[in-house]
């Protein structure tokens, strides 16, 4: 077997903040009404909470987002997605669901430091004062779509995988030393 | 002559000295001065030449409403042209050079203007070179050009980097003054998220300089005071240096700083645009001091009274060692004292007003400083800087009852409220009778969303000048700072007098300019700027605005609130490109999307083509090779051995559910709920018009799931027409969507050795039996998890192969190693086309460009008759397109085997109602065919099926027509046993 590979390979970047591409990362778009019984339990079995409206929930090592009243962005070791897609499938088999693996659809960036929130201010239209805690939010990041969390003292942003080199650029110009805000 | 003095200077820095040049020649400043205060201090009082007579320009003003000393500063990929010597701070090593001059700035030969100026009145230009037509272009623009302009634009590429944020708060107030300072105060301790922007370097405002007293304080030590507590305020965001530009919709105002213009390399941001949302703007924005129109009010040495003080306090530089004050009000008095107590002389204060008994005319009499009321200049005398005054009667017309010897002349209109900020969204104006100026008309804000006032406005801004009223937040009736109008220096002055009192320094626009607009018939103020040019230069009339309007009203006999305003947009100041691009250049100037094998591509030579967002190999040009040769070769290659395809960019949707199947059924035009699980079938999707929109192959997965293949270009929007239909029309269908695109790398294996290929790799079972056409299946190929699919876009024998894209390098690297005995090549988009080209096949874009129909097109047997509906049946029922004259798709066939150009028209006789030829149908997509060794193409053609075996004529990009004969669409193997191999 093959080893997966990340798009950017782990590219990290040291300037007010850090950043770095992590992965492979696991993910599972997942959509679903939220309101159906089987999904919460099944969830559950796999190791997930349902989280509530534009909310990530953590679990050990694997996190649900609300991405949108019918989509939910699970993410977990990229080595369990085969056998979570599995326990989705007989959970929700009679529920009406769509899951797709989307693991190597994305890009995934951590960004790291006691300024971290000023990268994400200059390139997300967000007002990171009143993002709540385990608030997941979708936004752009300058010209691309994005969706971030705050965790473990900084922050987690996701992107599509073939934009993560502009990601990247756009992380390294607003994180640059002298940049501070 | 303009010198340093010995004493003072509140924001100068003795002990550091900066060098810096000006038109090559060094001069020394000091930290802490701007470009202008570091000139004047040099005596460099002539600055720039004015934009139409060349006439020597000098130093007006202190702040941003300078509309003279505009320079060209720094050089190569620093340089900046237009840029304010007033807000420029120095640095050392600062280079500037002027503006508008040729071939120096003291001998400037379009100065000649100057005495034509009688022939070049306002309007010159519509009116004389309107005749010959063609003469504008090629003789009178460049000749124009070349004496007009001010900076030369840069060269280089920008050596500096820009970049946004994002900010929030309840709220902005723009203008630290002590009315800016004291509403983020109030703001601040009643806990809101507050912004406090203040342009310049300092905080404070007019109010330190002019030593006023606030709350028993030094204005001096109120601010002070009033920044150290803001900043112990967490809730409360300080910037200086930060410009506010605009305020739009629903409380969004723009801001830009300069954070490393004075500090040029430092490595930060030359400047940062800030995009703010506020609950509430608050517009601090204080007061610009008016000009007064006398003759002679541009010559170097004549600035505004204020500007004078600010140069004196600021930066201990003194404009000469004579000035001549001359106002219509008694704040310029404080410009007489602040000179005397500085140690200089004022021979006179000429005040417009018959009586002048305030407070500060009482104590410039008391320094002995001489007072002449009812008095004006009736010239001003010099060329290249101010040499004396001609007094005269403000009631008269000009007669001269003395001349005065005087170095520079201090002047004093009054002053109008910044009320920019106010109007950009819709603030309305009202004219104070009182002030003579336009104020906010607080009855009538900007509005936001909720229809409360988006901007309120404080201090100056609103007309309110005395600090006890700013601090209280009360507004005195304003007898104090009444001020009595002087349009026009003295009343009745002659057409002599009028033709040389400047408006609009910049743009050379003087009181008979607007008088003669007026008599011309230009009623409208916003005609009569665009006539004169009056307000349009880079100042945008900070200056020159109201007293232009004023003189119009005096022509028109109008009142001045009937002729009102011209409109103010933003930016306050000019904001540079770059700013404005934020981020967004070089290898981020816009989001570039890679494939998993984009790299090796790279890596392996190839020629780029953008589709969408992403790059796409056209092709693979070898050493020596033309990209036409590597694209014949690539062809020849897939059609004889294997080509491989990175076709990772083709959109994949997943539609998943009970409905799935009828939802496709709308979607396509064929069937696609009948489709076997483990098939694929080739779809069309038309949009309600009926037009052909996208095509694809579709997938069966199971018996609840397919996935649709969209174009490359059309997988977002796809999606979207997906996701809008169930959304917005079937909400109650059930029906799931997940645009899996960039899930998948693909790979298209492509020509006779494709199955070798496989078959060597192994894995799993890709023979004829187990996988014919059009069908797919899961496996493995290599150790790679794959979906492999037997369709084909080439006629070749062809596998697409899906494949995780974190597989996707690696398995690309794999094919090329194991495929290289059975002569693998990749190949680019051009070789795509080509190969489709010679089957037949339509592409999205180039066979259709939305009007196009499926029957158009020949391609009927994927419309489905059965179908009850589909999304653009009802359409292309429709007679328009239901009509069979309507151009249809046909081969063409060049007699002599040349190649068509690209949309080249088959003519047909006679000519259009316009004068047009007739046309009869369009070249689509045409090339070279490597294959058949000459040029084919596609193209609709009247009829074209019908019309088998004739001859067209189709014209030429260079002219002339060439003749080509209608043949069958399919090129090569029309009986498809390639792909079915």
């Amino acid at each position: 077997m093959h080893n997966p590979v990340s798009a950017l390979g782990g590219e990290m970047f040291e300037g007010f903040a850090t950043i770095r591409e992590v992965g492979p990362m696991g993910m599972i778009t997942l959509r679903c009404k939220m309101d159906e019984k089987p999904l919460a339990t099944t969830l559950k079995k796999l190791g997930f909470s349902l989280p509530d409206q534009r909310r990530i929930s953590h679990g050990k090592d694997r996190s649900a987002g609300w991405m949108s009243p019918d989509e939910l962005l699970l993410i977990l070791p990229y080595a369990d997605v085969a056998a979570t897609m599995e326990g989705l499938a007989s959970g929700l088999a009679k529920t009406h669901h769509l899951a797709a693996d989307v693991s190597d659809a994305r890009a995934m960036f951590r960004i790291e430091g006691e300024k971290a929130d000023q990268v994400l201010a200059k390139l997300c239209p967000v007002d990171l004062k009143t993002l709540a805690p385990a608030e997941l939010r979708r936004t752009r990041a300058a010209q691309v779509a994005a969706a971030f969390w705050a965790q473990d003292g900084g922050y987690t942003l996701v992107s599509f995988r073939s934009v993560a080199g502009y990601v990247m650029g756009i992380l390294r110009h607003a994180a640059a030393k002298g940049a501070e805000i | 002559m303009s010198t340093r003095l010995q004493k003072g200077g509140r924001l100068i820095d003795r002990s550091t000295r900066a060098e810096f040049t000006f038109n090559g020649r060094r001069l020394i400043g000091h930290a802490g001065d701007t470009l202008a205060s570091a000139l004047l201090a040099n005596d460099q009082m002539l600055v720039g030449r004015s934009f139409k007579y060349h006439r020597p320009r000098g130093i007006v003003a202190a702040g941003p409403e300078e509309p003279n000393a505009l320079v060209n500063l720094g050089r190569a990929d620093r340089l900046e042209p237009n840029q304010r010597a007033t807000t420029t701070e120095l640095y050392a090593g600062l280079e500037a050079a002027s503006q508008n001059h040729w071939p120096s700035l003291d001998f400037d030969i379009g100065v000649v203007n100057n005495y034509l100026a009688r022939f070049l009145p306002a309007g010159f230009y519509y009116k004389t070179f309107i005749h010959p037509r063609a003469a504008w272009k090629h003789l009178f623009e460049p000749i124009i050009r070349q004496s007009a302009g001010l900076g030369s634009a840069p060269k280089e590429t920008d050596a500096d980097r820009y970049e946004f944020v994002y900010a929030f708060c309840d709220v902005l107030i723009i203008g630290g003054g002590i009315a800016g300072l004291q509403a983020a105060l109030t703001a601040g301790q009643a806990g809101k998220r507050v912004i406090l922007l203040e342009q310049t370097a300092h905080w404070g405002g007019r109010a330190v300089v002019d030593g006023d007293t606030v709350e028993n304080e030094s204005a001096e030590e109120w601010v002070t005071s009033a920044v150290d507590a803001l900043k112990t305020m967490e809730n409360v965001t300080l910037r200086n240096r930060c410009m506010g530009a605009g305020v739009y919709d629903h409380g969004y105002v723009l801001a830009n700083e300069r954070l490393a213009d004075h500090t040029p390399g430092d490595g930060r941001p030359k400047q940062r645009v800030w995009r703010i949302r506020a609950g509430h703007i608050i517009s601090a924005t204080g007061a610009i001091e008016r000009p007064l129109s006398f003759a002679g009010n541009d010559i170097p040495g004549v600035m505004l009274a204020a500007s004078v003080r600010d140069y004196v306090v600021n930066y201990a530089v003194s404009p000469g060692d004579r000035t001549v004050v001359v106002t219509n009000n008694d704040d310029a008095y404080l410009t007489a004292i602040t000179l005397v107590e500085a140690g200089l002389s004022v021979p006179v204060v000429l005040d417009a007003r018959a009586q002048a008994d305030g407070p500060l005319p009482s104590r410039a009499r008391a320094l002995g400083i001489r007072v002449e009321t009812g008095r004006g200049i009736a010239s001003v005398k010099g060329g290249k800087r101010v040499t004396g005054v001609q007094i005269c009667l403000q009631a008269g017309e000009g007669a001269v009852m003395e001349e005065i010897a005087c170095d520079a002349v201090a002047m004093s209109g009054g002053w109008s409220p910044v009320v920019h900020l106010w109007s950009h969204c819709g603030g309305k104006l009202i004219w104070s009778e009182t002030l003579s100026a336009f104020v906010p008309d607080s009855a009538r804000p900007p509005l936001n969303h909720d229809g409360s006032a988006m901007v309120s406005c404080v201090g100056a801004a609103a007309g309110v000048y005395d600090p006890a009223d700013i601090i209280a937040g009360t507004d005195s009736d304003g007898a104090a700072t009444a001020i009595v109008p002087v349009w026009m220096m003295p009343q009745g002055a002659p057409i002599g007098l009028r033709s040389k009192m400047w408006l609009d320094y910049q743009n050379d626009v003087k009181v008979s300019d607007v008088q003669l607009a007026a008599r011309e018939g230009y009623e409208s103020v916003e005609h009569t700027k665009r006539y004169t040019t009056l307000g349009m230069a880079t100042d945008q009339g900070k200056l020159s605005n109201i007293n232009g309007l004023a003189v119009l009203s005096q022509a028109l006999g109008a009142e001045i609130p009937q002729v009102g305003t011209t409109t103010f947009r933003p930016p306050y100041t000019p904001v540079t490109i770059g700013a404005l691009a934020g981020e967004a250049r070089g290898e981020i100037f816009q989001p570039l999307r890679r494939t998993p094998m984009h790299d090796w591509h790279d890596q392996n030579g190839a020629y780029w083509e953008p589709v969408g967002l992403w790059r796409r190999p056209y092709c693979y040009p070898r050493a020596g090779e033309t990209h036409d040769q590597a694209v014949q070769r690539e062809v020849i290659n897939t059609r004889e051995k294997l080509g491989l395809l990175d076709a990772s960019t083709l959109g994949k949707i997943i539609v998943k559910g009970p409905d799935a199947g009828r939802f496709l059924d709308m979607l396509y035009t064929n069937m696609m709920s009948n489709l076997a699980v483990g098939k694929c079938r080739y779809g069309l999707m038309c949009n309600e018009q009926g037009f052909l929109s996208d095509d694809g192959v579709v997938a069966r997965i199971d018996e609840d799931t397919w996935l649709c293949h969209t174009t490359s270009g059309g997988a977002d929007r796809i999606h979207g027409w997906m996701e809008d239909w169930l959304q917005c029309e079937w909400w109650d269908w059930k029906v799931y969507t997940a645009n899996v695109t960039e899930q998948y790398a693909q790979v298209a294996v492509v020509g006779p050795n494709a199955r070798k290929l496989l078959e060597k790799i192994g894995g799993m079972d890709v023979s004829k039996e187990a996988l014919p056409f059009m069908q797919w299946a899961d496996g493995s190929l290599g150790g790679f998890p794959v979906r492999v699919y037997r369709i084909s876009f080439s006629g070749e024998l062809s596998y697409e192969i899906a494949i995780p894209a974190s597989h996707g390098a690696a398995f690309w690297d794999m094919l090329h190693r194991e495929g290289a005995e059975f002569g693998a090549m990749p190949y680019g988009t051009e070789c795509l086309h080509v190969l489709r080209a010679e089957k037949g096949f339509i592409m999205i874009g180039d066979e259709t460009d939305g009007t196009v129909t499926p029957l158009d097109l020949g391609l009927g047997w994927a419309v489905s008759k059965k179908k009850a509906d589909f999304l653009g049946k009802r359409g292309m029922e429709r007679t328009y397109l239901a009509d069979p004259e309507r151009w249809k798709l046909v081969g063409l066939e060049t007699l002599d085997g040349s190649v068509l150009s690209d949309g080249a028209y088959a003519v047909a006789p006679g000519t259009n109602e316009n004068g047009q030829r007739n046309t009869e149908g369009r070249v689509t997509s045409t090339y070279y065919s490597p294959t058949l060794k000459k040029g084919i193409a596609m193209g609709l053609i009247k009829n074209g099926p019908d019309r088998m075996g004739e001859v067209v004529e189709l014209n030429k990009v260079d002219g002339g027509t060439v003749k080509a004969r209608i043949v069958d669409a399919v090129f090569f193997d029309k009986e498809g046993e390639k792909g079915n191999a």
